[in-house]
């Protein structure tokens, strides 16, 4: 069974590698590369997989997702400069891409089983969205 | 395994009207579907491709370059158009939306580039409670 939890967090990034040029980052990044960084509400949902627990009947305590998410990715991220203030961001160029995946290297320690971490979903916008996901093990 | 999905718009017409069927048969078929004059909806289409990332450029396909492929492909001429009389493909065939769904993804693999990632998947919601989905194997 899957089970999903949704969380938003909004925050600033800028797209652009410091090893390239002006034109280089518009050409790579478009209108993600502005210099001065611009914003978006990320919503992320984050799926386990597991079966329900016989006694409990959950899959995972969703309370306990809650903290873990607030945790994580919530509190370190929700209205910050990504590039200035999150790492590995001062390094790696803040997509959508590399944050899903920094996203699930995050998360993917809490869940040493039953339960494991299935997907890590962002929504950048509405309209664009990068799932992550590693194999087990 | 990183899958990154956009999604895109489209309004456009169409009548539900197989020939080969009688008038009733095709009432009876498609219901208010069929109704002569047609019909249109603000369609919904999530386009995902899928493959590996590397941190650096950080980008599974440029997302630009894809919205171009994407509405030179498919939306510049299914936008604002009625299915049945403006579309080519759909002169002798039903626009079902399992019908314009592999039209989609028949335009997009004629055009998609050979840089770009693979192809992973085309959903298309005719309405928020009708969805159409088509793997990468285009079942």
């Amino acid at each position: 069974m899957l089970i999903t939890r949704r969380v938003e967090f909004s925050a600033s990034h800028v797209c652009a590698n410091p090893a390239l040029s002006a034109e280089e980052n518009r050409a790579l990044y478009g209108a993600a590369a502005n210099t001065h960084g611009h914003g978006h509400n990320y919503v992320l949902e984050v799926t386990l997989k597991g079966d329900p627990d016989p006694v409990t009947g959950m899959v995972f305590d969703l309370r306990v997702l809650k903290e873990i998410l607030q945790r994580e990715v919530a509190g370190p991220m929700d209205h910050r400069f990504l590039n200035r203030e999150v790492p590995p961001f001062d390094r790696i160029v803040p997509t959508t891409e590399n944050i899903a995946a920094e996203i699930w290297r995050r998360l993917q320690p809490n869940f040493p089983g039953p339960a494991q971490l299935s997907n890590v979903r962002l929504y950048e916008t509405e309209d664009l969205f990068v799932d992550y996901s590693e194999a087990a093990g | 395994m990183t899958r990154l999905t956009r999604r895109y718009r489209f309004c456009a017409s169409h009548r539900l009207h197989a020939p080969a069927l009688s008038d009733e048969a095709n009432r009876e078929l498609y219901g208010k579907c069929n109704n002569l004059w047609g019909h249109g909806h603000n369609y919904l289409v999530e386009i995902s491709v899928t493959g590996t990332v590397k941190p650096d450029p950080g980008q599974l396909v440029n997302v630009e370059a894809l919205d171009e492929v994407v509405h030179g492909a498919v939306f510049g001429d299914f936008d604002h158009c009625d299915l049945n009389l403006d579309i080519a493909a759909f002169r002798d065939l039903v626009p079902t939306s399992e019908n314009v769904a592999v039209e989609i993804q028949r335009r997009l693999a004629l055009a998609w580039p050979a840089s770009f990632p693979k192809l992973a998947g085309v959903r298309l919601w005719e309405t928020k409670r009708n969805i159409f989905e088509l793997t990468h194997e285009g079942q």
